[in-house]
């Protein structure tokens, strides 16, 4: 088995990212073109993981260990199954979308720009290829720097609120789960390795003591109501490219920690404190919904929109069938493609207007044909049309949720009404109509490389709506696996 | 008598030896020469300093051995701490060389005080007697109060050294006091000697523990625990930045020694009542460090709190080691491990962000606001990016040597059962992000107000770049470290 690939996939852009640091912005021809190279580069070390991935099989593959922290039993141990792999691949892939989009509309200090999200594209890697508790921790709490300075440096008018509100928020979960990855580090007698901790059993009081601090640390970056709220700030003030990385990326992480860890780890605790996941996943789905309809920033509608669409996710995991948890990772990878692509459009527009306010629009089609026949279709996908990835996801948690029990579906079902109620009236605003005003009259259509963007993300959205078996093709042993762990007691 | 003298094995004190001859040189060299070439008397510290370090490590056999009269102890903790207190030494000479001299304060004055100061920490560190801990401490405590008012015309830099020496004076003092209650309960000064008594206990514990109320108020406040934190951010604040650098760096390291050889090799008998002590001083020091550096707009002053926190962290090492009165050596040599990696790594940091202070200031002009801060990003990228490093390492965010020394050190709470005071401790750190975010805000997000070029010279900038660079590196690899700091405490508990 080829075994160095997960390594290349962390440690090309990250080491890549350095001269693209040392270059500095005034080269700014050279500082694009070697982003670009990493990330590409980057992209295509990851593309063996999915060719040379053996589908039939649940358990970890392309394994590296080696002893890390040799006092601390901590190893530098890395493998991914079915569910991880293809969050490596998605990411790796927006990584090369989010260098493309800040090719010409970053002015300043375009290098640290660049090498920032080549670093956080590692560090994601990272994140979804650990199956150490402290590698994990460490990648995951890393990726934060970034993120901040992405934020921080290249937002908007409010960006340092955001930024230390992004910052403080996840810290304050993730902290609570390094207490209890050491309280499983001293009960399992000395190891850092998860892979062994979904085999340790566990008391009810500690297991959902547990529960409560990943809960904690996942739900802030789910995120989950009632911690959602860095999410609108962070979206409407991070540049488009960190807005694209948040909403595809880092809202994945704290889901994957779900059935990484919670799950499978404390599968009593998961089980006991369900009906509250639930209840919390269907207000965010239900009560978020509303909120978006009632946004005036397109940013913040689609954040909103990504808050309730990851409310699906949680909902999928939580109902503990098959083709839940399955439609919840379908749901992630569609949500990561759409709501990078609707970002992407809003990011297109503002680039022009500088305003990311419905209101200052109306009639883009008229002078933006080709922008907004890409536009309708992302917005189509993001209310969960059929055909398009939305729908499957979406389709499939509903069924899951309705063979757990009726009126959860159903509740769960309203969404594919609020969705499509928030973004087609959004698009109908923004998009139709007569030309609102002078500003939007003089809007020029999207050049070859914006259509390259977006475009490359229909056909991802277009194939995994028409076609989806070979995204659920992979999950499948992993998740099959997955739900016989949680089905047994860890109880004694 | 005189026949009754007998000749002590001076090998094992060789460094404190040579270090003491190199000073007289550097006396009689300042004295001929001083007016005329002042780069002698510096030239002549390093090569002390170096040449220490040379005959620590050469006279370093791993062995635990005894002399003069079982006052003194050479084992393998004291080279460890040694080499890293002449490491620290240097390092603070080469970042304040250029400061100092532009200030016209690079006097011969100056060196044989850092010189002494050095000697205090060496012997503290090898001391295994009372009174040779007490004659390194005043050693140590009387040079450094000289150095805070080495700006004799400065008069907050005077306040300072007189707040530093009348409360340094009142600690040594309670030290003394506490040091008398032992001996009159165990009859004996020596730590061995203590620890034997402790263990056949037949001594009076009420005047052992009222002894050790007052030895474990002298130990925080040489570590600056609240309450016993008073003096840190006025005298952080007052002093030369260079010598801020030296009190925040190398004096931690002897205050660790101090603090392991008095309560871990002397009164670990009465082991159940400091960890309650130190407990409380660390929660409360983690606390209001963390909590008082936020609202600080001097960078020395926030850097002054952040010791505090930080010192509490290391605290909450040190308390570990025992479980509920049972000793188990695997549990002790953990804890005190990481509180030993926890002062490493926090040496290494807190040279690098003083280090920055001093990147920052030139002829005439003090960085010592955060608002110096502003911009670094578009005057240097290279040294922002340095300071990013070592401020996200002060705040425990990973990949950097602060994440692995918090690490460490939570490690040992929770396996001693101090789960709850863990979860605190991470809260604290929290907050304490705040002010750690904040310097990095001012430097990527804002735009300078003072775009005058960075005058530091280039020994500065090497010294500094490397400094920043094992801050991340030994973050990536902490491997070593630890276990050079476990294999120590191994060998020498």
């Amino acid at each position: 088995m080829n075994s160095q690939l997960l390594s290349l996939a962390i440690w090309v852009p990250i080491l890549g990212a350095l001269p693209v640091f040392w270059i500095g912005s005034e080269r700014r021809t050279l500082v694009r073109w070697l982003s670009l190279a990493v990330a590409v580069a980057g992209f295509l070390v990851t593309i063996p993981l999915y060719t040379g991935f053996d589908a039939a099989q649940g358990g970890m593959q392309f394994v590296e260990q080696a002893p890390w922290i040799t006092r601390f039993n901590t190893q530098y141990f890395l493998g991914v199954d079915g569910i991880s792999m293809p969050f490596i691949l998605l990411n790796s892939l927006i990584t090369v979308l989010v260098v493309l989009a800040g090719w010409e509309v970053i002015e300043e200090k375009q290098a640290q720009y660049m090498g920032a999200f080549l670093v956080m594209s590692g560090l994601m890697n990272g994140i979804f290829s650990a199956l150490d508790g402290i590698l994990f921790y460490v990648f995951f709490e890393a990726s934060l720097i970034p993120m901040y300075i992405i934020i921080g440096a290249w937002g908007g008018p409010n960006r340092v609120y955001a930024a230390f509100k992004f910052f403080l928020y996840t810290l304050l979960g993730s902290l609570l789960m390094l207490v209890a990855l050491i309280w499983l580090f001293l009960e399992s007698g000395g190891s850092f390795n998860i892979l062994d901790w979904h085999q340790l059993p566990i008391g009810i009081k500690p297991q959902i003591l547990i529960f409560i601090a990943f809960l904690v640390s996942f739900a802030v970056k789910v995120p989950m109501w009632p911690v959602h709220t860095w999410l609108p700030d962070a979206h409407v003030e991070a540049p488009t490219g960190g807005s694209v990385v948040l909403a595809a990326i880092a809202l994945k992480l704290g889901a994957y920690g779900f059935v990484r860890f919670s799950l499978p780890i404390v599968p009593d605790a998961s089980h006991q404190l369900a009906p509250l996941i639930i209840a919390l996943s269907l207000i965010a789905v239900i009560y978020i919904g509303f909120v978006a309809l009632v946004q005036t920033d397109m940013k913040k509608l689609i954040a909103y929109s990504s808050i309730s669409h990851m409310g699906f996710v949680t909902l999928g995991f939580f109902i503990f069938n098959q083709i839940g948890i399955e439609g919840a990772l379908v749901q992630m990878i569609s949500h990561g493609f759409v709501s990078a692509a609707m970002f992407l459009c809003v990011g297109v527009m503002y680039d022009r207007m500088h305003s990311r306010q419905i209101a200052d629009y109306g009639g883009v089609v008229n002078t933006m044909p080709k922008f907004a026949a890409l536009f309708v279709f992302f917005a189509m996908a993001n209310s969960g049309l059929p055909a398009t990835s939305g729908f499957v996801g979406e389709f499939m948690v509903i069924l899951g949720a309705i063979k757990f029990n009726f009126w959860i579906g159903f509740a769960a079902a309203t969404t594919l009404i609020l969705g499509a109620a928030y973004t087609l009236w959004m698009v109908k605003r923004v998009v139709f109509g007569e030309v609102g005003n002078a500003h939007v009259a003089e809007l020029k259509d999207i050049g070859h490389r914006e259509f390259l963007v977006l475009g490359l993300l229909a056909v991802c959205v277009l194939a995994m709506g028409l076609y989806p078996f070979p995204f659920t093709e992979v999950m499948h042993a992993s998740v099959d696996n997955l739900l016989k762990h949680v089905a047994v007691s860890k109880l004694q | 008598m005189l026949n009754n003298f007998v000749m002590p094995d001076l090998y094992p004190a060789a460094p404190e030896i040579f270090l003491l001859l190199m000073s007289f040189l550097v006396l009689f060299v300042d004295l001929v020469f001083g007016a005329t070439h002042r780069w002698m008397a510096a030239m002549l510290t390093m090569i002390a300093l170096i040449g220490c370090a040379a005959i620590t490590l050469v006279t370093s056999d791993g062995q635990t051995t005894l002399t003069f009269g079982n006052m003194f102890v050479d084992d393998l903790l004291s080279d460890f701490l040694k080499l890293l207190t002449y490491l620290a030494v240097i390092m603070m000479l080469v970042y304040g060389r250029q400061y100092m001299a532009d200030r016209g304060l690079d006097k011969g004055e100056f060196y044989l005080l850092v010189l002494y100061a050095t000697l205090g920490m060496m012997v503290m560190i090898s001391a295994a007697n009372f009174l040779t801990i007490y004659l390194g401490l005043e050693l140590m405590s009387l040079s450094l109060y000289g150095l805070v008012a080495i700006d004799r015309d400065n008069t907050r830099a005077t306040e300072a050294a007189m707040k530093y020496f009348v409360l340094g004076a009142l600690a040594s003092g309670l030290l003394l006091y506490g040091m008398s209650m032992i001996y009159g309960a165990t009859g004996t000064l020596e730590i061995g000697g203590i620890a034997q008594a402790l263990y056949h206990g037949q001594s009076e514990k009420t005047v052992l523990v009222l002894g050790l109320v007052f030895l474990v108020g002298g130990i925080a406040f040489k570590l600056g625990l609240v309450p016993f934190h008073m003096w840190i951010p006025d005298v952080y604040h007052g002093a030369p930045t260079a010598v801020t650098m030296f009190i925040g760096s190398a004096p931690k390291l002897a205050a660790f020694a101090m603090a392991l050889r008095l309560l871990v090799y002397g009164l670990f008998g009465l082991a159940a009542d400091w960890q309650t002590m130190l407990l409380i001083m660390a929660v409360l020091s983690i606390a209001l460090g963390n909590l008082a550096a936020i609202a600080q707009t001097n960078i020395k002053r926030m850097l002054a709190y952040s010791a505090i926190s930080h010192m509490g962290y290391m605290v909450l090492g040190l308390m570990s080691g025992v479980v509920g009165g049972q000793v188990d050596a695997f549990t002790a040599i953990n804890a005190y491990s990481s509180a030993l990696y926890y002062t490493v790594a926090y040496v290494l940091m807190s040279l690098g962000a003083f280090g920055m202070v001093l990147l920052l200031s030139r002829a005439g002009y003090e960085a010592e606001n955060l608002e110096d801060f502003k911009g670094l990003n578009k005057r240097s990228p290279w040294f922002a990016a340095m300071m990013l490093i070592i401020m996200f390492s002060m705040a425990g965010i990973p990949f950097f040597i602060g994440f692995f020394a918090k690490f460490a050190v939570l490690l040992a709470a929770i396996k001693a059962g101090y789960t709850a005071v863990a979860v605190v401790a991470v809260m604290f750190s929290l907050i304490g992000a705040f002010y750690y975010l904040r310097v990095v805000k001012l430097m990527y997000f804002d735009t300078p107000v003072d775009s005058a070029p960075i005058a530091a010279g280039m020994d500065l900038r090497v010294l500094l770049s490397l400094n920043g660079l094992a801050v991340a590196g030994f973050g990536l690899f902490p491997d070593a470290v630890m276990m050079i700091c476990t294999t120590t405490l191994m060998r020498s508990l």
